[in-house]
């Protein structure tokens, strides 16, 4: 189990209807910026307990999780393969 | 052409979306319990550890946790499984219009579609099962059939997250062996009416002569004997969760016993006023009230009456109610619930037969309970409320309407 990392995220909402998140930051962390959106799917999160839209996400040379679960945004990291 | 049709039942499904929110109840005896300080405290949904132990739902929290120490009692989020239940909808419109919805967590799919053979329904029930399991992390066990009754039983025969086939070639092999129980509407009654005929399995309802089924149980035997035998015929209706009225009532577990007339009165008066006020809402009036009652020994029965023209204006509701509640449920206090349903809908356009003598008070009700409604919607339930109400202090601070509970809806209309 991981503790839930609920996040602030600024994102684009495209003229077609998607959400592209842009960069993130935690309650008093430092910002962290998206280099690439990998995946975009629906998806549970085992590890820290939800559901919504996973988008998975490069952050400089790490890869992670951003859930957005109808009003909140968390992250979860990614057991590399 | 044989219809495909499947049944798509998720598995515990409240108690999975709160494991499924909450990773660290994983694995542990787990149910979904109602409030016990309103007097709600029963057991709602239950994990498999818990099952295991013997919970089952309905139980009362403190019987639960006898069969099974330990237990961890989380309360419910109606809210959540709205939205799962949408969710897992949405999946299954990808593959059909035709979905009928039966409670928040089962629904009836019709996947037919001209020149393609029964067996092309088995991988859209694969696709479904794991879509979910996948998307939103929880499980369901899908019954593929050729008619809504026998996928229902194929769906409970395997869980969790588990096809089951019940073809024209297997069906009857499979099915008549069960317990006549598991079939849809064989409820404890119906069940202690068909032990004394001899009738223990699915089979043997099947076989059971027509005469004595309908001798003993009226027009519901027969189509018992209908859903034995295979032969439901009832099609897959497109219907949504929130659209099913065929019916509005409400029921309320009052804070205390409902002991005197005088409190049955109150309770009534309490639950009209809800049912009349959601009848309004949805434009209808209804054309028979009935009364269902719990006593404190947890028994049920319900009596209904037929107005002498449609109505939705509360004080004719709460007056047909407690002329039932006296005729025929007094000698039964005291009671832990009550409820009041309204049935027989019509719309509230339709023409009615008026009244020479009693339109003009008729109308002034009717003014009276919009004035009502508007305020209530303005400034909540409680800014207005009925004398007879506050005869009881802890009856009036209940608020039906918003407390009221999501039910299954009826197969049968």
């Amino acid at each position: 189990m991981q503790e839930k990392r609920f996040v602030k995220v600024r994102a684009d909402f495209t003229l077609d209807g998607r959400v592209v998140p842009l960069k993130f930051r935690t309650e008093d962390g430092p910002a962290f910026v998206i280099d690439r959106i990998v995946d975009i799917r629906p998806a549970p999160s085992l590890k820290s307990g939800g559901q919504g839209m996973r988008y998975t996400c490069r952050v400089g040379d790490r890869m992670l999780f951003l859930f957005h679960d109808r009003t909140h945004w968390f992250v979860e990291s990614v057991d590399q393969a | 052409m044989d219809r495909v049709i499947l049944h798509v039942d998720a598995n515990s499904f409240y108690a999975s979306v709160e494991v499924l929110y909450h990773p660290e109840l994983r694995g542990r005896p787990v149910s979904v319990c109602g409030d016990p300080e309103a007097r709600h405290g029963i057991v709602l949904a239950s994990t498999p550890p818990a099952k295991k132990r013997g919970v089952k739902t309905g139980m009362a929290i403190w019987q639960a946790r006898q069969c099974c120490p330990g237990l961890i009692c989380i309360p419910p989020h109606y809210d959540l499984y709205l939205h799962f239940s949408r969710m897992i909808r949405a999946i299954e419109e990808e593959y059909t219009d035709r979905v009928e919805a039966f409670g928040l967590d089962e629904n009836w799919l019709d996947v037919s579609r001209p020149g393609h053979p029964f067996a092309d329904g088995i991988p859209i029930a694969e696709e479904i099962r794991r879509r979910v399991r996948e998307e939103l992390g929880i499980t369901v066990s899908v019954g593929v059939s050729f008619n809504k009754v026998l996928a229902k039983l194929g769906s409970d025969m395997k869980k969790p997250d588990a096809t089951t086939v019940l073809d024209r070639d297997s069906w009857r092999e499979r099915v008549w062996p069960l317990p006549v129980s598991d079939l849809l509407y064989v409820g404890p009654r119906t069940l202690r009416k068909l032990l004394p005929l001899g009738i223990r399995t699915i089979g043997d309802l099947a076989a059971a002569p027509e005469t004595v089924l309908t001798g003993r149980l009226g027009k519901i035997g027969l189509m018992l004997k209908v859903f034995a035998c295979g032969l439901d015929r009832a099609p897959v209706r497109p219907v949504q969760v929130e659209e099913t009225i065929k019916s509005v009532g409400n029921s309320a577990t009052a804070p205390h016993d409902v002991a005197t007339r005088e409190d049955a009165r109150c309770v009534l008066y309490l639950l009209a006023e809800s049912v009349g006020a959601r009848l309004r809402e949805a434009g209808f009036r209804c054309s028979t009230v009935s009364v269902s009652a719990r006593t404190v020994s947890l028994a049920c029965f319900s009596h209904q009456a037929c107005l002498p023209r449609p109505t939705n204006i509360t004080a004719e509701i709460g007056a047909c109610a407690c002329r039932l509640f006296e005729e025929r449920c007094a000698d039964a206090l005291p009671l832990r619930s009550l409820g009041v349903s309204c049935t027989e809908l019509v719309p509230e356009d339709a023409p009615l037969q008026t009244d020479l003598a009693g339109e003009a008070r008729r109308e002034r009700r009717e003014t009276l309970d919009a004035s009502l409604d508007g305020l209530r919607r303005r400034f909540g339930h409680q800014v207005v409320q009925r004398g007879i109400v506050l005869s009881d202090t802890a009856f009036a601070a209940v608020n039906p309407r918003e407390e009221h509970l999501i039910h299954p809806i009826a197969l049968l209309r």
